[in-house]
């Protein structure tokens, strides 16, 4: 195979410019389907987190119970789950319905870990230090606890937030059509690889700085950790 | 029929279940096994891009910087795609299993290459500097006293990251493999009723739910060590 | 003189550990209190039960006419009128020497912003780190943080101040300025209930030594008499292990 046709095979300007105006609706899903569901699993993560300050065995095991095993399913087969076993029970769900609970249920899991983790990074004396001037038990995780463990948390949360933008590829497979479906879609029209490589192209451009961030931040956090 | 009745006809059917658990057997055998590949591969290239990383040369690492972002930047359904979507176009046909084995590999090579590199950073230079002093060689000093160290540091990291890339086989169900979910929603197709949905996110429970208690067990165990 | 603090039979279980086996402990306003005894013998315990830091699992504490232990109390109107200072500090690492004070300040006195920053920054003052208002805890000395945490409890105007080993986890060189500070305050007639091994500023400055050994109180009095005439065995071992340092 000869550069040429490589080249006309991955990257045809004559197929980016048919397929870019399907794309770009692609890339706006995704965007909007970012926006909807990253602030959904916080939501999610923020009551398994608060729930996890309750101390009782009662809440404390169910509740560990529930987060591990929406981190031992793949989100695919959650999503898969709901889309197409819920109609079996009589729901019907829209494919945005189903990915909005299927990451409801994985994404708030594992941002609840992470937020979980952050608050209890924060040492106890900080509490004492803090009732011991009247404040209330809210009062202290609201000034006190919650901005010292939002910093503590900051690397995990941006990582999982970008685990969460990703992951929004999987809606391709109930047929939402974010970025990845609408460039499959443009590949199986074109017969052409070129819709692929750009979506590919896209998501790298949007994420990378991401990426950098994250590879500066978390370095300095392993550093800090001997 | 009563609510839960119909609810256990639907998602509990004793009789589909007995007919499509072969095959979700047979898919689970499948998941392991890719499973397993991606780890093996994964995790060497990644170690061994971290050991070529540490020599310090310039281009070298400008390019080992860049696949890593790539991977880690691009959702893993996307390289999928790429590979088994794209390649043909180039008369390079890869198989389901091949595609997602390769994809998913270089996914976690990214992932461990950036944490197998961070632990190389956190140890001090003063390791080094004792260890060269002694007459040791640059590798005999990287496989005996440098790394050692940084492996117990990327212990439980590298964990959670491994966990969470090998639950992307199920993606492996959208380019045509018969692992767990792919057996699964076969079986929802021709037996028309979600049971066997309900089998394969059993079976994901079964492979996954252990590993990620032991996740969490490590976690805790390491901190605790700090 | 009229108690201030009141506590009687005072006893704290630890799973099976017993802590406290029925303390009492009264306290005269504008007294100074030392209490003193090996590690483990409850004294810490003792002082986080009088602002119910830890819940005393028996026992009854009344602080400034307030049942401490009484459900209907409410708890953090009562712990304004009790300040305390720590071992380590615990300084919020986020906030600046003036936010660590003016924060409850603002957020239990709801006093507004100004009233607040007025106010944490005359008890800066008292403290002689008005200039260091600014500074965030990482950027001053620990005798320094030491002196922002008592700081912190005097701005809210406390009835009385407990202080759990104020001076233990600071380099020797840094004690003095602490000490100076907790001499201010009880010249100023502030009651103060003391955990320390500070034995000169015991003896300089304290109305009263109260000895505990094994979560009792094994013998108080006057500093002159426990320090110069100890009664018990316990206490005059306890004593020359000290004076030994």
């Amino acid at each position: 195979m000869s550069w040429d046709d490589f080249a006309l095979a991955f990257f045809s300007l004559d197929i980016l410019r048919q397929a870019c105006p399907i794309l770009l609706s692609g890339l706006v899903q995704t965007l909007l389907l970012s926006a909807m569901v990253v602030p959904l699993g916080l939501f999610g993560g923020v009551l398994l987190a608060l729930l996890a300050t309750v101390r009782s065995p009662f809440v404390r095991w169910p509740l560990m119970a529930w987060v591990d095993v929406f981190r031992s399913l793949p989100p695919l087969v959650l999503l898969i789950f709901v889309y197409a076993g819920l109609p079996f029970a009589g729901l019907e769900v829209s494919a945005w319905g189903a990915v909005a609970i299927g990451f409801f249920l994985n994404t708030g899991a594992y941002y609840g870990e992470i937020l979980r983790a952050g608050i209890e990074s924060v040492p106890a004396g900080q509490v004492e230090a803090a009732r011991s001037t009247g404040l209330s038990r809210g009062q202290a995780m609201a000034w006190v606890v919650l901005p010292q463990a939002v910093r503590n948390m900051l690397p995990d949360l941006i990582s999982n937030t970008l685990e969460v933008v990703k992951l929004t590829s999987i809606a391709s497979v109930v047929a939402l059509p974010e970025l990845l479906f609408q460039a499959r879609q443009a590949q199986s029209v074109t017969f052409n690889a070129t819709p692929i490589v750009a979506a590919a192209v896209a998501y790298f451009v949007l994420l990378w700085p991401v990426v950098r961030l994250l590879s500066r931040l978390e370095n300095r956090q392993l550093a800090g950790r001997r | 029929m009563t609510g839960w009745e119909r609810f256990a006809d639907s998602f509990l059917n004793a009789r589909v279940a007995a007919e499509y658990l072969p095959k979700i057997v047979e898919g689970f055998g499948l998941t392991v096994v890719l499973a397993l590949c991606i780890i093996a591969a994964g995790l060497a290239a990644g170690l061994a891009l971290a050991v070529v990383r540490s020599l310090g040369v310039r281009p070298l690492n400008w390019l080992i910087i860049f696949a890593v972002d790539l991977f880690r930047a691009l959702p893993p359904l996307v390289v999928i795609a790429l590979f088994y979507f794209g390649l043909p176009a180039a008369g390079l046909s890869l198989s389901g299993f091949a595609a997602a084995w390769l994809a998913l590999s270089l996914v976690l090579m990214a992932f461990s290459e950036e944490i197998f590199w961070a632990g190389i950073t956190a140890v001090p230079k003063g390791q080094w500097e004792a260890a060269r002093s002694t007459g040791l060689g640059f590798l005999p000093t990287l496989r005996l006293v440098v790394l050692p160290q940084a492996l117990r540091i990327t212990i439980p990291p590298l964990t959670n990251r491994t966990i969470a890339i090998t639950k992307n086989t199920a993606l492996a169900s959208v380019v045509a493999v018969p692992e767990i979910l792919g057996a699964a929603q076969a079986g929802v197709s021709f037996g028309f009723n979600p049971t066997p949905l309900t089998l394969g996110a059993a079976a994901y429970l079964v492979l996954f739910l252990p590993v990620v208690v032991l996740g969490r067990w490590i976690e805790t165990r390491f901190a605790w060590k700090r | 003189m009229a108690a201030i603090v009141r506590a009687h039979g005072i006893h704290k279980h630890f799973g099976a550990l017993h802590v406290l086996r029925g303390v009492d402990l009264e306290v005269a306003e504008r007294e100074l209190v030392f209490v003193i005894g090996p590690s483990g013998s409850g004294k810490s315990t003792l002082l986080r039960c009088l602002n119910r830091l830890e819940e005393p699992s028996g026992g009854r504490i009344e602080v400034d006419g307030i049942d401490m232990l009484d459900r209907r109390t409410d708890i953090n109107r009562a712990r304004q009128r009790i300040g305390m200072v720590f071992q380590s500090f615990n300084l919020y690492p986020h906030m600046t020497a003036l936010g660590n004070v003016a924060l409850a300040l603002r957020q239990v006195l709801k006093l507004p912003r100004g009233e607040a920053e007025g106010r944490a920054r005359a008890a800066l003052e008292r403290v002689g780190l008005a200039d260091r208002a600014g500074h965030y805890p990482g950027q001053l000395s620990g005798g320094q943080q030491q002196r922002v945490a008592i700081a912190r409890a005097v701005a809210l105007e406390p009835r009385v101040m407990l202080f759990d080993e104020p001076t233990s986890a600071l380099d020797p060189e840094l004690v003095g300025g602490v000490l100076q500070a907790m001499r201010e305050l009880r010249e100023s007639g502030m009651t103060m209930v003391v955990v320390s091994h500070e034995m000169g500023f015991a003896r300089a400055a304290a109305d009263r030594v109260v000895f505990m050994d094994h979560g009792l109180v094994v013998e108080q009095g006057a500093p002159e008499a426990v320090f110069g005439a100890p009664r018990e065995e316990r206490t005059r071992a306890f004593i020359r292990q000290i004076d030994r340092h």
